[in-house]
């Protein structure tokens, strides 16, 4: 990479192909496109996603509770729905997203609260966040009757 | 910013509440759904029964749609201009309100003894 060694002379950053993906005659105003992507960006956007996806769900939480108060009959109907093998997929989908925008959310909060702005404190909790959400997600799975559940068992 | 009456700071500083708020009810809500010995409607309907339990749920189901509510409204701002950004907030208003009358109902007919 030229230009971002102490011995050559400064390139501009949207020159020196570290922040975008290809260098620009000029600085460029922040459309996603034109940035390389970095973990904080991923991070952020699966942030948003997941959180979009649980709304989503949440409309199914909603049906759920209304068909437990519409009466066994309706809730019998209810469950054959959400048994069928797409509904369990998008439920093991919700779980790894709830865990996963559990934990990105509460590093959120800490950010809000000025905390663990740095460089490397932001970077140590990305991987911190990561590696909570996929083992709380794995246990709630392999541990739990629901998760085992959503992976086929009776 | 035409998608929020009242000032941007009370918006953010409801979302961390939200958030905050969620943090205990949304892992009560995934324990207690997780840990439940069925899933049969008898079980889930004496579970939601429970007065507590009924209360619980409620202040997750409010919570969790209202923070949905202000996330989806931050996204839209984000990545929506003019009109469609008023339309698209107003629609997902409408939706969330009638989600959580929705919810409303359902939890009140269940703690009823109704469902």
């Amino acid at each position: 990479m030229r230009g971002i060694w102490p011995w050559e002379a400064p390139t501009p950053f949207w020159q020196n192909g570290l922040a975008m993906q290809s260098p620009a005659e000029r600085p460029l105003s922040p459309h996603l496109q034109v940035y390389r992507p970095m973990y904080t960006m991923v991070l952020s956007i699966l942030h948003r996603a997941s959180g979009l996806y649980l709304s989503a769900c949440s409309l199914l939480f909603v049906a759920w509770l209304a068909a437990i108060a519409a009466g066994p009959a309706a809730y019998s109907g209810a469950s054959r729905f959400f048994s069928s093998l797409a509904v369990r997929l998008v439920l093991t989908a919700a779980l790894a997203a709830f865990w996963y925008h559990f934990f990105a959310g509460i590093r959120h909060l800490a950010w809000d609260a000025g905390l663990g702005f740095e460089k490397t404190s932001s970077r140590r909790s990305a991987a911190v966040v990561l590696v909570c959400a996929a083992a709380a997600f794995a246990a709630t799975m392999c541990l739990s009757r629901a998760g085992r559940w959503l992976m086929g068992a009776p | 910013m035409n998608g929020h009456r009242g000032s941007a700071t009370r918006h953010w500083r409801n979302q961390r509440m939200t958030s905050i708020a969620l943090l205990p009810l949304g892992l009560w809500f995934l324990f207690a759904l997780l840990l439940q010995p069925a899933l049969d409607h008898a079980t889930v309907a004496a579970w939601l029964a429970k007065p507590l339990q009924a209360l619980l749920a409620a202040l997750f189901g409010g919570a969790m749609l209202w923070h949905s509510m202000q996330g989806v409204e931050v996204v839209l701002e984000d990545y929506v201009r003019g009109r469609t950004l008023t339309l698209s907030i107003l629609l997902s208003r409408l939706a969330h309100t009638a989600a959580a009358v929705a919810l409303s109902w359902a939890i009140f007919t269940i703690a009823a003894g109704g469902a």
